[in-house]
């Protein structure tokens, strides 16, 4: 991997509830370049609050530090709120599990799309719609100028999830932070919209961050994985790799899915190890700590 | 103490009543965590204190009259000082109290079931009932609570009786909309597709799954009204109205020492204060409940 | 133990009429698990609504235990057929605690002895006596699907129908859930229909499986042939393909089926 787009060290995310201290996050680092870098886990495993920790979007009572966070030579720690938000969006955009809590309900899906172009570049209101209409045609709707003058209300599940794409992807994001982007997804649509990250990744440059609990189509579409457990990294391997996944969770959770091709009597259950919450992590391949 | 804090903290209840005692615990707690909602709390109780103990807390009868005594200025001989009459103003706050409670109970217990009933049913049941239980709801609503209980007053003769009923008439309809408002989100949700599943009835599903629902919010809401109804009941009491003398009414109390303001400002300031304080302490309180009970919200 | 004949069931009415199922009929045999499978909108689960009684608006034959089912139904009929739902945290009451969960449907039916009853239905789908009076917001989603499980076993059901009963579970809790349903299964003699758009899933529990898609049933299959890929129509081979994993030369022949 040559420079990496963006790089985390020792990132910690806290929450101050009545009863304590929850530790979402618990000092996790690594990079991401122009790739597709997978991070699965299950519920309360810590994904969801990596992502967000990032775009700095998690509120009081949470808490985020990290020992580095340095995005394309600008350190996400240090910069004031009004640098953040020139970052947000413009540079590093998210794409979240549900696409209809994420639109304005009164906008036209277009007009929002138009409006998120519009604000990270100065360019007139009939540029923006053309730009838009390209974009939507980009994420593979059929009938832009038709979809565009809809209201959220009136596209589907998987338009929904590919209108939000083209809004996200509209100011051209370096770094795309997708959680759950598919998950809401009918399978054959889910393919659609990944081949169109695909396709941004590949040819576009762009990173991409895929949080996701789906170990066979994180194995499949990312090239590394990282798999998270109560808020630390355990494992980090290649994507190809997964399946000859060393650390007892990873292989856990892949014993645990059922398979198409092949009977089981019983599936195996996963038997937490309390040991793994602070215990050696595996790094392609090797224990490590 | 610590033994019953861990009882009441324990992850694994050993009984229904134990169940029930830890979420009553959890949700005080939450309760007292905010400043506000407990001197809204403090003042609510109070009002009750003061209703029940009138006849013990008052130094005088709150009719008494004595000419000789009229306009006193609030001080160590009378605390909040006397009336036109000679008699004393904190007497007549306190057994008033009585009589704003009166009418809060009195509105609360006869609106509030009434308007979770024929929104929940209306709700749930939809079809024809909800067309008519909603039209005759939306009669109630176009009715001006003033002007109904005017109409009320001219009809029957002016009373406190006949000034909640008033405002219990007009008050039910918005808590029958908001009942029904959160019935129809409810009753889609698999927990009533189960109920129904495992053969229950309407009513069993309306009583034993709905309503326990809706009655949470339908408190907040309530309680928030409290400051209007006690308001209104004043507005009553001031146009003469409401409570007829001599009975202590804040409303009319303000209404009669509203000619010598200039002059005797405690007259008429006093028992607005006493207005202003409950009706502030039912809002604090209402808040504090909404934060607490409103699923919606946490 | 389960036939249904020309079941059509719609939404709206007039010209905003939505077909949701479009006259589909199979059987399923006592003790069988039967999966349905399809996309959202195919109208899977819309046929168990139908069928649980949830949903009047339906036109066929329906048969369980070989009793045609009417519109409304008896009470017999929701102590033969139960149902488990695809949301933990939706199908249990927020105020209610899992003793009352199990306590109501005892009390409509009248059943007699109701603490050995629920603390037996406690104990066999793995919970156990201690969240008896726990709320479900002490409970994680798994505690809780196994609370909704007990809810349907409580009546003795003959007949169990699954509305994605793992879909919104983490992977190694979907494992103990479904290890959980098979050996209820099997200790009970249950008939299972399933409905899920998850192939292996069908694949671990069925027996056979029907394809839908479009309120139609598309291909009606032995689980045998699922696991070998033989199917014999386009859409559940692209159905397949996908569950296979991504793969960028065939998210691109992706075609859209009516």
């Amino acid at each position: 991997m040559s420079q990496p787009l963006l790089s985390v060290e020792g990132l910690e995310v806290r929450f101050h509830t009545p009863k304590g201290i929850v530790e979402a996050v618990r000092g996790i680092g690594f990079e991401v370049g122009r790739e597709k870098l997978g991070i699965v886990g299950e519920s309360g495993s810590g994904k969801t609050m990596t992502g967000r920790s990032v775009l700095r979007l998690i509120r009081p009572p949470g808490e985020v530090r990290a020992k580095r966070m340095v995005f394309d030579g600008n350190d996400l720690e240090a910069i004031d709120e009004v640098a953040m938000r020139e970052i947000r969006g413009r540079r590093i955009a998210m794409v979240m599990q549900d696409p209809k809590f994420s639109l304005n309900p009164v906008m036209k899906v277009g007009d929002q799309i138009a409006e998120a172009y519009l604000v990270h570049r100065k360019v007139g209101a009939e540029q923006a719609r053309k730009r838009t209409l390209d974009m939507l045609a980009a994420v593979k709707i059929r009938d832009p100028a038709r979809v565009y003058d809809l209201y959220p209300h009136e596209v589907s599940g998987g338009m929904g999830q590919r209108v939000m794409m083209a809004m996200m992807l509209i100011p051209e994001p370096d770094l795309l932070i997708a959680d759950e982007p598919t998950s809401a997804l009918d399978v054959t649509v889910s393919m659609q919209v990944l081949a169109i990250l695909d396709d941004l990744v590949t040819q576009r440059g762009m990173g991409l961050m895929f949080i996701s609990h789906d170990l066979n189509l994180v194995a499949s579409f990312c090239d590394r994985v990282i798999i998270m457990y109560a808020g630390r990294i355990v494992e980090t391997c290649k994507a190809s790799e997964l399946k000859q996944a060393k650390h007892p969770y990873t292989q856990g959770l892949l014993a645990s899915l059922p398979r198409i091709d092949r009977p089981v009597g019983e599936l195996s259950v996963l038997s937490r190890d309390p040991a793994w919450r602070d215990g050696p992590v595996v790094v392609d391949g090797k224990m490590v700590g | 103490m610590t033994q019953l804090r861990a009882w009441l903290t324990a992850d694994t209840p050993v009984s229904r009543n134990h169940a029930r005692a830890i979420q009553a615990y959890l949700s005080w707690r939450a309760l007292a965590s905010n400043p506000l909602t407990m001197i809204g709390l403090l003042i609510v109780v109070a009002l009750v204190v003061f209703a029940t103990l009138a006849p013990m807390l008052a130094p005088q009868s709150p009719v008494a009259q004595d000419l000789t005594q009229r306009f006193i200025a609030p001080g160590t001989q009378y605390l909040f000082g006397t009336d036109e009459f000679g008699r004393d103003i904190l007497s007549r706050i306190l057994y008033g109290a009585r009589v704003t409670l009166y009418i809060v109970v009195l509105v609360a217990v006869t609106a509030a079931p009434v308007g979770l009933l024929v929104g929940t049913v209306s709700g749930y049941f939809g079809g024809w009932v909800d067309a008519a239980l909603m039209r005759i709801t939306d009669i109630f609503l176009a009715f001006p609570r003033l002007i109904l209980a005017l109409a009320f007053v001219s009809a029957l003769g002016p009373g406190i009786e006949n000034a909640v009923l008033a405002i219990a008439l007009t008050a039910w309809p918005p808590y029958a909309r908001i009942a029904r408002a959160e019935t129809l989100t409810i009753r889609t949700s698999d927990f009533i597709a189960a109920a129904r599943l495992q053969g229950a009835s309407g009513f069993r599903i309306v009583v034993g799954h709905v309503v326990p629902l809706c009655s949470s919010s339908l408190i907040v809401r309530v309680t928030l009204d409290m400051a209007g109804v006690i308001l209104t009941a004043a507005g009553l009491g001031f146009l003469g109205l409401g409570a007829q003398p001599p009975l202590a009414e804040w409303g009319a109390m303000v209404s009669s020492g509203r000619r010598y303001l200039l002059d005797y400002w405690w007259v008429a300031t006093i028992p607005g204060l006493a207005i202003f304080v409950v009706s502030l302490g039912f809002n604090l309180l209402g808040d504090g409940l909404r934060d607490v009970l409103d699923p919606k919200s946490s | 133990m389960i036939e249904v004949g020309n079941l059509e069931v719609s939404f709206g009415e007039g010209a905003a009429v939505i077909r949701a199922v479009r006259g589909i009929s199979f059987e399923v045999a006592a003790g069988e698990t039967f999966g349905l499978v399809g996309e959202s909108g195919s109208g899977k689960s819309t046929v168990l609504r139908a069928l649980s009684g949830l949903n009047p608006n339906w036109s066929g034959a329906m048969h369980v235990d070989g009793q045609a089912l009417g519109k409304r139904r008896s009470k017999a009929f929701h102590k033969l057929v139960q149902m488990v739902f695809q949301d933990p945290y939706g199908s249990l009451h927020p105020r209610h605690t899992v003793d009352r969960v199990l306590a109501e449907p005892l009390a409509i039916h009248g059943m007699v002895d109701v603490d050995r009853r629920i603390e037996t239905a406690l104990v066999e789908v793995g919970l156990g006596p201690a969240f008896r009076f726990r709320y479900p917001h002490q409970l994680s989603g798994g505690q809780r699907q196994r609370v909704a499980i007990a809810r349907a076993l409580i009546l003795e059901p003959k007949v169990l129908l699954l509305d994605e009963p793992t879909s919104s579970l983490d992977v190694s809790v979907q494992a103990e859930i479904l290890n959980l349903l098979q050996r209820l299964k099997r200790e009970r003699g249950l008939t299972f229909i399933l409905v899920t758009h998850n192939l292996a899933v069908v694949a671990h529990m069925c027996d056979r499986l029907a394809v839908m898609n479009a309120g139609r049933i598309v291909e009606e299959m032995d689980v045998a042939e699922l696991r070998r890929g033989e199917a014999s129509e386009a859409y559940t081979r692209q159905l397949f393909n996908a569950s296979l994993g991504y793969n960028r030369a065939r998210a691109r022949e992706l075609i859209t089926f009516e």
